[in-house]
């Protein structure tokens, strides 16, 4: 098996693991989450193979044409930005499978559960690698979507369906955005390749269309990463269990918009528009998440709204352009997925035990817990930042960028400083504080949990301290190839686990005495930014709500106007428009067909025939009863299909034959059950409108049949059709071979659409019989009379 | 229908008449017929003995339910067009195969299958729109 094939086969594992999942979690219970880790640790494996490849600067493209006509392709691009996101994606998936089979042991959707998280495992991994747009868009979406289930996971609960409704309308709507984006991209460019699109970043930038292009990718970013002002479905989010917020809402998919922007940025970054965008909201959505999360009281939404901030600050670094930034930000996306994937599996796992969230009513657990307490403590220790962490590293290096005496750096510093300050409060709050002074009462007893809990985070731990440690083949391998993809150019990450005295230590020092004053008047500072809070009052949760209220309130007035239900409007309003199509457009452009020629030996038969066509037309209007005028009808279809015989057209004659006899069975039918009144009582008021209407149909059909048969007749199609009939086919009857041989596909599709028709006028029918019998069984007298 | 020579005649016109639209399906490929016209001929042949003899002894007749014969019909002209495939050939190509039987060669294709699928879709379609109406107007 080639390299290709490998990795295509690499990728489809999570979906192949989706599909087996429910029947082996049958077979296992919980103990299949051991097989079904396997499925993500073999695309660990397999994409470990390319580090050394990429580590040397190299990139690894590779695919299958998918639709050469429209140049879309399944075309994969490994460089160090997808390399590391594949490994974090597929390393924590793997842990996060293992942690799932312990948190939601016994649960009776199991299967499930575990189905959905590698699907989305699938899907974020094509996001990653996708060279193509239409592919990364394909992916883009099953994120969204697959988010959208793990979300709803627990689906008899309200807040959780609202949840994941809003998380997909915010980060979907935000997707099409992106698609929007990516086709004006392409428009300039002409390439749809983002390997081939990093040559065309000068052209991109001069563009007429850079800012619509910037700013729609934006949406699309912004939406999926959480910045504010749509940063609310993430902490809305936390509905969905545990696992799926360690995984999806920190670790992977709400990086995705940063993965977009870092992959863009040699594209469409280092222009002023971009300097100023995504600092200002990255910076926003830093300040404000930080501060949110210090609010919180629940340990999942503490850790979700710094899961914002971090966003923010991602973000922040990858448009700020100073020197140093990208590997700053590069490092921090590292550490956050490490830190973050943990501390959100060590509050599952508080949770799991003590049966409760709220950080107040923690406390104590040291002693119950204490290689949880660990875990929790190293991981937050990093999320501080200090030594010998990986976070460490990343707040070191985001410094050493900030660290200037320009005053656009000064600014954001100062935001930086805040930002991580409150966070570094937090993160003690979450890891620290339920589990030391005096052990409270909680829900359950809390005892440490079993190996399939704390497996996952205990190794997310160590790996931040081991990555930490061994600086130096971690630049090698992650942070220096990463760091040359996101910027285009070649980069050379040196920042070193010993601290050097310097501005940097200095804001370190600075942020961590902060963090500690936050800290320690956590409570104060809680009540203090819960007042502001309810003094604005309004938010932008809510005004989702009113968003979508409103859609609903336009979409059912818009439907009620359009849709009156009402048929004789529908088909007043359908002929008026047909007649003026007819009518309007051969007069407004002076097209009217020329008199038309009368032969003056017409055979006696044919004027015979025309005349029984025009006796059945004038049977129809002046028939006393509906029955008469549908039977009348028939007459004149007949006179027609003769016409048709006469003029060589056998099988057209044969088919309006046909056509006519049913039609009349059919309507007679309808007209019986429709318990109309046998005549038209209707004033003649009412009836003229629909004369005219029914004339000025007739007369348009008529001119527009007249132009037509003015036109001299192209013969080429016949000749061609007469020629290889017999020959190519095998048949003589024209017709008939081009219905089922040159035309053959247009058939399928006609008789698809018979079928469907069928389908639908028999429900309908059903439908009408259905409730007629529903009426009538609730009705006693009826039960009573038989 | 309450006419007792209508009721009697009725059984043996239809199954004249669905013997035709056969006749009229088979031959369609090089004279006037073929499927679509083939269905429509017995769906009127079902419609008289609907209303002849009543849509219960109908839908007994023929069995099926008519759906399920207009999605057998659409199942075989997808399949006639997918046969093609196998022989590396454009979806919908038309193959030819002469078979001897009993001495005399009969020439088969899938364009024949296709056009049967065409037929079994017409018949399925429009009876059962027919007969539910005949069915309403019973009560």
């Amino acid at each position: 098996m080639d390299a290709a094939a490998l990795t295509l086969l690499a990728l489809s594992l999570p979906f192949v693991g989706a599909l087996v999942a429910p029947l082996l979690t049958r077979l296992l219970g919980h103990n299949a989450a051991w097989i079904l880790a396997l499925f993500p640790a073999a695309i660990v494996l397999h994409f470990t193979r390319f580090l050394p490849e990429v580590s040397r600067g190299e990139i690894v493209t590779g695919g299958y044409e998918w639709i050469p006509s429209f140049n879309v392709s399944f075309s994969w691009l490994i460089d160090g930005l997808s390399l590391t996101f594949v490994l974090l994606i597929a390393g924590i998936g793997t842990l996060i499978v293992l942690y799932s089979g312990g948190y939601l042991k016994g649960h009776p959707q199991q299967g499930r559960f575990f189905s959905f998280i590698l699907m989305f495992m699938g899907s974020m991994l094509g996001l990653v690698v996708s060279d193509s747009f239409l592919m990364l868009f394909v992916f883009w979406e099953l994120t969204s979507i697959t988010s959208f289930l793990l979300i709803g996971f627990d689906h008899s609960r309200e807040a959780a369906r609202r949840a994941a409704l809003q998380a997909l309308v915010v980060t979907g709507g935000g997707g099409l955005f992106l698609l929007a984006g990516l086709l004006v991209i392409w428009n300039v460019t002409g390439v749809t390749q983002l390997s081939l699109l990093v040559s065309f970043g000068s052209e991109m930038r001069a563009s007429p269309f850079y800012l619509a292009a910037l700013l729609l990718v934006l949406g699309g970013a912004f939406t999926k990463s959480a910045q504010f002002p749509f940063h609310f479905w993430l902490p809305n989010a936390m509905e969905a269990p545990t696992p799926v917020s360690a995984y999806l809402h920190s670790a992977t998919m709400v990086k995705a918009g940063v993965y977009l922007l870092m992959r863009l940025n040699p594209v469409l970054g280092g222009t002023p528009e971009w300097q100023i965008l995504l600092p200002l909201f990255g910076g926003a959505t830093l300040v404000i998440g930080a501060v949110l999360a210090c609010r919180q009281t629940d340990l999942k939404l503490m850790l979700a709204y710094t899961t914002m901030a971090s966003l923010g600050l991602l973000v922040m670094l990858t448009g700020i352009g100073f020197p140093h930034a990208i590997e700053a930000a590069a490092l921090y996306l590292v550490a956050h997925s490490l830190f973050k994937g943990a501390l959100f599996m060590v509050a599952g796992i508080i949770d799991h035990e003590t049966g409760t969230r709220d950080v107040t009513k923690l406390g104590g657990l040291r002693s119950a817990m204490p290689l949880t307490f660990v875990i929790a403590l190293a991981a937050a220790l990093s999320m501080g930042g200090l030594p010998p962490f990986f976070g460490f590293l990343a707040k070191e290096e985001i410094y050493d960028a900030l660290a200037s005496l320009d005053r656009r750096a000064m600014v954001f510093a100062a935001l930086a400083i805040l930002g991580n300050a409150l966070m570094f409060a937090v993160a003690f709050a979450v890891a620290l504080k339920p589990f030391v002074g005096a052990k409270t009462e909680t829900p359950k007893s809390a005892h440490e949990a079993p190996v399939l809990l704390w497996i996952g985070p205990a190794l997310l731990a160590a790996k931040g301290l081991s990555a930490a440690l061994l600086t130096g083949l971690t630049h090698e391998l992650v942070s220096t190839p990463m760091a040359t993809a996101i910027a285009g150019e070649r980069r050379q990450v040196t920042i070193s686990i010993v601290p050097h005295i310097g501005m940097p230590l200095a804001l370190s020092c600075v942020t961590i005495a902060l963090g500690v004053i936050f800290y320690l008047n956590l409570a104060r500072l809680r009540a203090f930014i819960a007042t502001i809070l309810s003094d604005i009052g309004w938010g932008p949760d809510r005004g989702f709500d009113q968003f979508m209220r409103g859609l609903v309130r336009f979409s059912v007035a818009l439907t009620r106007r359009l849709q009156s239900g009402r048929l004789d409007v529908y088909m007043t309003v359908t002929f008026i428009l047909v007649a003026a199509v007819l009518l309007g457009a051969p007069l407004y452009y002076g097209e009217l067909p020329r008199a038309p020629f009368f032969a003056a030996d017409v055979p006696l038969h044919e004027l015979a025939i025309m005349a029984i066509a025009v006796i059945g037309l004038f049977a129809v209007v002046l028939a006393s009863d509906r029955l008469t005028a549908i039977v009348s009808l028939g007459i004149q279809g007949f006179a027609v299909a003769v016409i048709f015989l006469l003029y060589g057209a056998p099988d057209l004659a044969f088919t309006q034959f046909m056509i006519e006899t049913l039609s009349v069975v059919v309507l007679a039918l309808v007209m019986t059950r429709l318990r109309l009144a046998p005549s038209d009582h209707r004033p003649l008021v009412q009836k003229v409108p629909d004369l005219t209407i029914a004339l000025a149909c007739g007369i348009g059909f008529g001119l527009m049949l007249l132009k037509v048969t003015g036109v001299p007749f192209d013969a080429s199609l016949t000749d061609f059709f007469n020629l290889y009939s017999k020959t190519i086919a095998h048949g003589a009857n024209v017709v008939n071979v081009i219905i089922v041989d040159f035309r053959g596909t247009d058939t399928l599709g006609e008789i698809a659409v018979v079928m469907v028709t069928g389908l639908a006028i028999l429900s309908l029918v059903r439908l009408r019989a259905g409730a007629l019998r529903r009426i009538a069984d609730n009705d006693p007298d009826a039960e009573e009379r038989t | 229908m309450r006419s007792v020579i209508f009721r009697a005649v009725a059984p043996f016109l239809t199954s004249l008449m669905v013997l035709f639209s056969i006749f009229v399906l088979l031959r369609g490929h090089n004279e006037p017929g073929g499927g679509f016209i083939g269905g429509l001929i017995a769906v009127s042949a079902l419609a008289i003995y609907g209303i002849a003899c009543g849509v219960e002894t109908v839908r007994r007749a023929i069995y099926f339910h008519p759906m399920a014969i207009a999605g057998a019909g659409l199942f075989a002209a997808t399949i006639a067009g997918l046969i093609s495939i196998a022989a590396r050939v454009p979806f919908m190509t038309g193959l030819w195969i002469y078979p001897s039987l009993l001495g005399v060669e009969v020439p088969l294709s899938t364009v024949t299958l296709f056009d049967c699928g065409v037929y079994l879709v017409v018949v399925g379609a429009i009876s059962s729109i027919a007969l539910s109406l005949e069915e309403r107007g019973g009560e």
